[in-house]
């Protein structure tokens, strides 16, 4: 079992005949997601790397019958992109792109209230199953199949190096997922700690977190009440200080609020294992998940 | 973006926001100048710098004569302003804004700002104008009240209502705060704005409503869309360093630290930074090179790190996704090549092309000193402290 994605995804990719967007479809394909179409206005009818390309997401969904969508449009363009696939009804979708304007994604959640769709990003890494499906741009090799482990975080990279010490350690992970390093996303913890809690392959989560607003807060607040599995969390960004933004959008700490030692207590006192040091973040989960 | 009172008010002007009569200047007699050119006296006299807490600094004061303008203004003008926000460091004042005295019976507190965790636009406004409001969401946040605005259905007349109503407003006063908050949301939405911030927004003896302070930040993402917002942008006001590192896009902010580090990915770099900290070191900066970071980019890196004279020691942390080790191996070769680093240098890189990576350090007959992992990374940097 697994959470969003799992060996029956069908992916389409938005932006797919661009340098990053062709780039990151064959890494995934290498990884054996199954990619059955691609979508660039303009170049319907054609054929990218032996995927079928498609003017609308509309128009590939009816005909390739994908589920899920992976977005490599650039920030100007990526919050209509994303409106298009949740027009289309694709069950999930996974923004990668860094950039777009706050607004825009304001008016993004507010359309996508009620929708179908399930929004993981924007500005995140991605989401992998690993061993059946990869969609995103994390390195592939260094993870894990077959749990027990369920990895949710706000970056990128860090979530590598979370990945990289539990599969040092022998811990192998159901999924894992970066939620995105923007103000306003479409997956939060929350949604990702309830998932994980209604797998019954996952029998541990981390949960990774940085300064800015209070999503680890709430999740804390969450886990206490409906999360019964041991939980490990670990937030980047202590020595940061108030008022600069931390090169994710969603990174800053505004007067008082937003605060790593704030994150840190909550997640104490609602029965998180914390780990100050992220050298010792395999270590950690091997005791509390093993 | 972050632009100055003077120009925040010219924006609110443009937009039929009322504000007091004034002028930006630059020297003391443009500053007489402008006063002479006011209605009356008293004037006030208000340092431009970015940081908020002038007041307390020093740096407004009340004018009532055209001699006292030339005492503020000299001694406001080139001081070295330091407020709660801008660090013990300061910020040298360079120019002034000039207003006109205005008759007040009250003061009171208004902002927009986007709300992440509700994606509305928050309008937050108080009856504890000039005070730092902070201080009161902290001590008293009954005394702030929130109206939210959905983005898609947009401002409707009855959420200026609750705040105008709110504020103990009255007739007229009603009318005036009302145009006043469509306004500003009209230009929050159109500008890209993440904040606008009135602290005070008076009321004047003839029941209207005026700015007597203004904040507007933008949201840094948006500016491709704003080119005249980007011409407003003041280098002075940030950190030498930060303005190098931004012309080669990298995410650069400058700390009071001793200890420099290289890392991709903002996540990972924060935690790099806290790494430092336990190993009982500072870090000297926060510094994403991205994911896409070139050769060229990484030897900026390590010439920008190496600007900072606090700087003894550079931790660099790679984790190789998009970004290949072996590309950023061959970058740091080229920078130690060309800047000639004279001071120790911890390398921990893992992920793609990690082997190839380290065969291209080791064979490079630099004196760099590798990391197996991040707590292998952290003793060492702890021993170039001691050491």
């Amino acid at each position: 079992m697994s959470i969003f994605v799992n060996k029956h995804t069908r992916l389409l990719v938005q932006g797919i005949t661009g340098r990053e967007g062709s780039f990151h479809t064959k890494q995934c394909q290498a990884y054996g997601t199954n990619v059955v179409a691609g979508v660039t206005p303009g170049k319907g009818g054609q054929s990218h790397e032996g995927i079928p390309v498609f003017n609308t997401v509309k128009e590939a969904r009816q005909i390739s019958g994908a589920n899920a969508s992976m977005i490599f449009v650039p920030p100007p363009f990526a919050a209509d992109a994303i409106m298009e696939a949740v027009d289309a009804e694709i069950e999930l979708i996974v923004c990668i792109t860094e950039g777009i304007p706050v607004l825009d994604m304001m008016r993004v959640k507010k359309f996508m209230a009620g929708k179908k769709s399930r929004l993981i990003g924007p500005n995140c890494p991605g989401i992998i199953t690993p061993g059946e499906c990869k969609i995103g741009i994390m390195p592939g090799p260094m993870h894990t199949p077959g749990g027990p482990a369920g990895v949710v975080s706000r970056s990128g990279t860090l979530t590598y190096e979370v990945v990289h010490q539990l599969s040092g350690q022998g811990i192998g992970q159901t999924t894992c997922i970066g939620i995105g390093g923007d103000p306003v996303n479409g997956t939060h913890f929350i949604d990702v700690l309830e998932a994980f809690q209604n797998d019954p392959e996952t029998k541990g989560i981390v949960m990774v977190g940085e300064i800015g607003g209070n999503a680890e807060e709430e999740a804390a607040f969450f886990i206490k009440n409906h999360v019964t599995k041991p939980v490990v969390g670990f937030i980047a960004g202590l020595t940061a200080p108030p008022g600069r933004r931390m090169g994710h959008a969603g990174a800053i700490i505004s007067g008082t609020s937003g605060t790593g030692q704030a994150k840190l207590s909550a997640m104490r006192e609602n029965g998180i294992t914390v780990c100050e040091n992220l050298g010792e973040l395999g270590e950690i989960c091997k005791k509390v998940f093993v | 973006m972050k632009i100055h009172e003077y120009q925040a008010k010219k924006l609110f002007a443009e937009e039929g926001v009322p504000i007091p009569r004034g002028r930006v200047a630059f020297s003391v007699e443009e500053a007489l100048d402008v006063a002479k050119s006011l209605e009356y006296f008293p004037v006030v006299v208000k340092a431009q710098i970015h940081a908020g807490g002038r007041g307390k600094g020093g740096g407004v004061k009340l004018a009532a004569s055209p001699d006292e303008v030339r005492d503020h203004a000299g001694a406001i003008l080139g001081m070295n302003l330091v407020t709660h926000q801008t660090g013990p460091q300061g910020q040298v004042v360079r120019k002034l804004l000039v207003e006109q005295g205005l008759d007040i019976r009250k003061e009171m507190y208004l902002s927009l700002v986007p709300d992440r965790a509700t994606a509305n636009i928050v309008i937050m406004a108080s009856l504890e104008g000039g005070m730092d409001i902070e201080e009161v969401a902290e001590h008293n946040p009954e005394k702030i009240i929130k109206v939210f605005v959905d983005p898609l259905s947009g401002l409707q007349p009855y959420h200026c209502r609750q705040v105008a109503y709110a504020l103990d407003l009255q007739n007229e006063a009603v009318k005036s705060i009302t145009a006043t908050i469509t306004r500003l949301y009209a230009m929050f939405i159109r500008l890209d704005c993440s904040l606008v911030e009135i602290n005070p927004l008076v009321l004047t003896g003839d029941n209207t409503v005026v700015a007597l302070d203004a904040k507007v930040d933008f949201d840094d993402s948006a500016l491709y869309r704003h080119p005249d917002i980007k011409e407003m942008r003041d280098e002075d006001e940030e950190a030498p360093l930060e303005v190098e590192a931004s012309k080669f896009n990298l995410n650069y902010i400058n700390l009071d630290g001793n200890i420099g580090n290289i890392v991709n990915g903002a996540g990972l770099a924060m935690a790099t930074m806290d790494i430092i900290k336990i190993a009982g070191a500072e870090p000297a900066n926060f510094l994403d090179v991205g994911g896409g970071a070139t050769s060229e980019m990484v030897e900026n890196a390590f010439r920008i790190l190496l600007m900072d004279t606090k700087v003894k020691g550079i931790l660099i942390n790679i984790f190789g996704g998009i970004l290949r080790c072996d590309i950023f191996a061959e970058g740091v070769v080229r920078a130690a090549k060309n800047t000639g680093i004279d001071i120790p240098v911890v390398i921990r890189m893992e992920g793609t092309n990690v082997d190839l990576g380290r065969k291209i350090l080791a064979e490079s007959g630099l004196k760099l000193e590798t990391a197996s992992d991040l707590k292998d990374a952290a003793r060492k940097i702890a021993s170039i402290i001691k050491g």
